[in-house]
């Protein structure tokens, strides 16, 4: 059974080749992705002018634990200040998130071919395979060397699968950076 | 025909000192620190020092392996303002970056 991956074409572009029985994996993945970074719903007593630039009404870190890995503070020490830049910054960073998810998406309709993947596609392939990782890595509370994670689980524990998955995005991401040289 | 009133020059305003602990001399420069997480791929790290601050490969290779082993890198200096964008831009790429006054 091929694997999916990423190649680089001679003229320097890029083909992404996903395996058939892969594309829907990816597929669910992305968009548990879209559904997790896709920018709050604004207010509609909300400040319009804000509203269109993309100033949101966050100013402190997700409790979530995943959402404040991919969100963090701009500033360790001065939570005033990280407050200020989230409530600048956030909403346009989860809307790029969002769009680049659901780009990916749109590449995975012919399984099975060779695709040639244009900037955008690489760029929003590049990222939400990095923010699955983020996502999934941060979940899995996942350390630098993470075989004796897996091996001190049980053997139906869950969280196996999810080390594979996390393992098998690793790999493929590797395959994607190696491609831009 | 009515007389067209100049408009009046505003007052200064005065503003308020910042009230802040920490040092503001504008000769301490803004940078950025990238720090180190299991998750992101060292191939990885080093592409985006590549493609977003347009550092050479070694020198790219250089501050990954720093952020690596030592737990952080300055990988950039300049203005507050050019921090936070570049601080913006490494979130977006998904890496852990703050930015801070040089001590």
């Amino acid at each position: 059974m091929a694997s999916s991956q990423f190649a680089r074409r001679r003229d320097g572009g890029v083909t992404f080749n996903v395996a058939p029985d892969e594309a829907p994996v990816l597929r669910g993945l992305l968009l548990q992705l879209a559904d997790l970074v896709e920018p709050e719903d604004i207010p509609v007593d909300a400040d319009p002018l804000a509203a269109m630039v993309g100033i949101g009404t966050a100013t402190q870190a997700p409790d979530d634990p995943v959402l404040a890995r991919l969100f963090p503070d701009a500033y360790a020490d001065d939570p005033d200040a990280a407050g200020e830049f989230r409530r600048y910054t956030e909403e346009g960073l989860r809307t790029r998130k969002y769009a680049g998810a659901l780009l990916a998406i749109t590449t995975l309709d012919d399984p099975g071919h060779k695709r040639r993947l244009s900037p955008d596609e690489v760029a929003a392939w590049l990222g939400a395979l990095n923010d699955l990782r983020l996502a999934l890595g941060t979940r899995l509370d996942v350390q630098e060397d993470w075989s004796e994670q897996v091996e001190a689980l049980a053997e139906d524990d869950p969280d196996r699968t999810s080390f594979l998955v996390y393992d098998w995005l690793s790999w493929l991401q590797d395959t994607l950076v190696r491609c831009l040289g | 025909m009515g007389r067209v009133i100049a408009p009046t020059m505003t007052a200064p305003v005065e503003l308020d000192q910042p009230v802040s602990s920490t040092d503001v001399r504008p000769d301490r420069p803004w940078i950025t620190l990238v720090w180190n997480d299991p998750v992101n791929l060292m191939s990885y790290v080093a592409y985006v020092f590549r493609s977003y601050f347009r550092y050479d490969e070694a020198e790219a290779e250089r501050l990954m392996l720093a952020v690596h082993q030592e737990g952080r890198a300055v990988v950039s200096n300049g203005t507050r303002e050019e921090m936070e964008r570049d601080v913006a831009a490494m979130h977006g790429y998904g890496l852990w970056a703050t930015l801070q006054q040089d001590d």
